[in-house]
């Protein structure tokens, strides 16, 4: 068994593409994935796609093939739905099919269409995630939910929201440079402190925004990757996922993350690291306290620890873990079905020294990426690791 | 929304708590659950028994939403709580109390209400 490599990647901008349809975002997507692996098209043997709320923002299920199509591949294609965690999915699909030989060039991605809808739309949209009966009808919106979750940790462990408003602050820094990214606006610990409430105690600089965008990347085996002399240093050395009940009320622990930890545990086997071996992570920052409760069930971090770190600098690039370097899902944006793959994007690129915040990343060799959906119900993790 | 079809045993359990009647299923190690549940997620019991709620539970934590989806847009903002009966937690609307005045720990009583945008039933908390 060989871990797959990256050998290509193509994201669209991450942003307010409102009149831009699903199939349009991700074929500039696929066909940059495609154009930057320089594989022959007629080798991919399979599309592993992601999306969440298709059918309500566009009417539009079935996407799969449709967007095989749309970058004009002839392969069998299928969506995977986990929420927030659709692509990681994928990913994860990929990785397995090309590790046990069924195949050799696989092309992963994802799209969301999300502005197009507006806000409120969007926001039930996204609740659909959520258990149906006893949450959404209860009035719980994923902002909610997550306050809900940020109100058990700080009376669990202590924390404020100017702690979080240090991660908001981080997360948009680290955006600057990122010419894909959403929200590249420099904000301060007191414009988060000052902005509206969402769902208390998380503002509006606690949260993602609304975004469309499409990613995509090309999965070979090392064996194709030799064999076609392509340029791949990093490989997928670890996959894990972790699953929970869906109702936040119905976990274990309202201020932990235990699938997240379930993933981790076993990509970190999978790959042979420690958490100690991680020089970087993109976490699924869908709300500041989702960062902290990321870094904690991943282990990078002891529970109660992970909320001051922003704080004193240890997540930003020039800290020891620097976490979301791409902006994470606060500033880069979240189209929901394309983060699981973007966030393998951003670690595959710095880990091959390049993107923005490469130079300070120096020569890191180990990068993490955390998926998650809904409040958790659903996490991949994979790992990455330069390998030649 | 416009469902005509009742939700079986979500509606069941709304109709006997407005009747003082309300029953979680609660296996036999003690894990409790919202209905319907055929097995216990926790430990795969099958024989899950219909228990009253007690009187009274305490909120394990709760929130104002102030950006609510199109179903909840005349309520909010409005405070939904996870409420703690013991072997089953609850996910509701808390009302009665005002917004800055609730606190982990409260207790309050599960009731059926009504929701101000949209005349849906909903689970609501009430102080005890």
């Amino acid at each position: 068994m060989t871990d797959p490599r990256v050998a290509g990647v193509g994201l669209t901008p991450f942003g307010e593409l409102s009149e831009r349809t699903g199939r349009d975002l991700f074929a500039e997507a696929g066909l940059a994935a495609l154009d930057d692996a320089g594989v022959d098209p007629d080798d991919v043997e399979a599309l592993y796609y992601g999306n969440f709320m298709g059918e309500l923002a566009e009417h539009q299920g079935h996407q799969a093939p449709l967007m095989a199509e749309a970058v004009g591949l002839d392969v069998p294609a299928t969506r995977y739905e986990a929420a927030c965690a659709s692509s990681g999915a994928a990913v994860r699909e990929a990785v397995k099919t090309l590790r046990n030989g069924e195949s050799d060039v696989a092309l992963v991605g994802g799209t969301e269409r999300m502005t197009n809808i507006g806000t409120a739309a969007a926001t039930d949209a996204l609740a659909i995630a959520a258990d149906d009966l006893y949450e959404v009808r209860a009035g719980m919106t994923f902002p909610g939910a997550y306050a809900l979750m940020a109100r058990a940790y700080f009376r669990e462990f202590g924390g404020t929201r100017e702690d979080l408003a240090h991660i908001a602050v981080k997360n948009h820094e680290h955006a600057l440079p990122n010419e894909y990214a959403q929200l590249r606006t420099e904000i301060t610990v007191e414009d988060a402190l000052d902005a509206p409430m969402v769902a208390d105690p998380l503002g509006l600089y606690d949260s993602c925004p609304i975004t469309d965008g499409a990613s995509a990347a090309v999965l070979v085996s090392e064996e194709y990757a030799r064999h076609h002399d392509l340029t791949a240093p990093v490989a997928v050395t670890g996959t894990g996922q972790g699953g929970d009940n869906l109702a936040l009320h119905d976990r274990a622990h309202y201020a932990r993350t235990p699938a997240a930890t379930e993933a981790a545990e076993e990509a970190y086997a999978d790959a042979g690291v420690e958490p100690g071996n991680v020089d970087l992570a993109e976490m699924h920052d869908c709300f500041t306290i989702a960062e902290v409760l990321a870094l904690e069930s991943l282990g990078l971090y002891e529970h109660g620890e992970a909320i001051t770190a922003a704080r004193d600098g240890e997540t930003h690039a020039t800290g020891a873990l620097p976490v979301n370097l791409s902006g994470g899902l606060k500033a880069k944006g979240h189209p929901v079905g394309a983060t699981g793959v973007a966030q393998v994007i951003s670690i595959a690129k710095l880990l091959e020294g390049e993107g923005s915040w490469a130079d300070e990343v120096g020569d890191a060799d180990t990068g993490i990426a955390h998926n998650a959906g809904g409040t958790v119900a659903s996490t991949t993790v994979h790992v990455l690791e330069v390998v030649e | 929304m416009s469902d005509t079809a009742r939700d079986g045993a979500y509606d069941d359990l709304l109709d006997a708590i407005e009747d003082g009647e309300g029953r979680y299923l609660e296996c036999p190690n003690g894990h409790g659950w919202l209905p319907p549940r055929r097995v216990c997620p926790d430990c795969g019991a099958r024989e899950l028994t219909e228990t009253p709620f007690p009187d009274s539970g305490e909120v394990s934590t709760y929130t104002t939403i102030s950006v609510a989806t199109p179903q909840f847009s005349d309520d909010a903002p409005y405070v939904t709580a996870i409420v703690d009966f013991g072997a089953v937690q609850v996910t509701g609307l808390l009302r009665g109390v005002d917004h800055d005045e609730v606190e982990v720990g409260m207790p309050v009583g599960l009731t059926v209400g009504e929701r101000e945008t949209t005349g849906d039933r909903a689970l609501v908390f009430r102080s005890r």
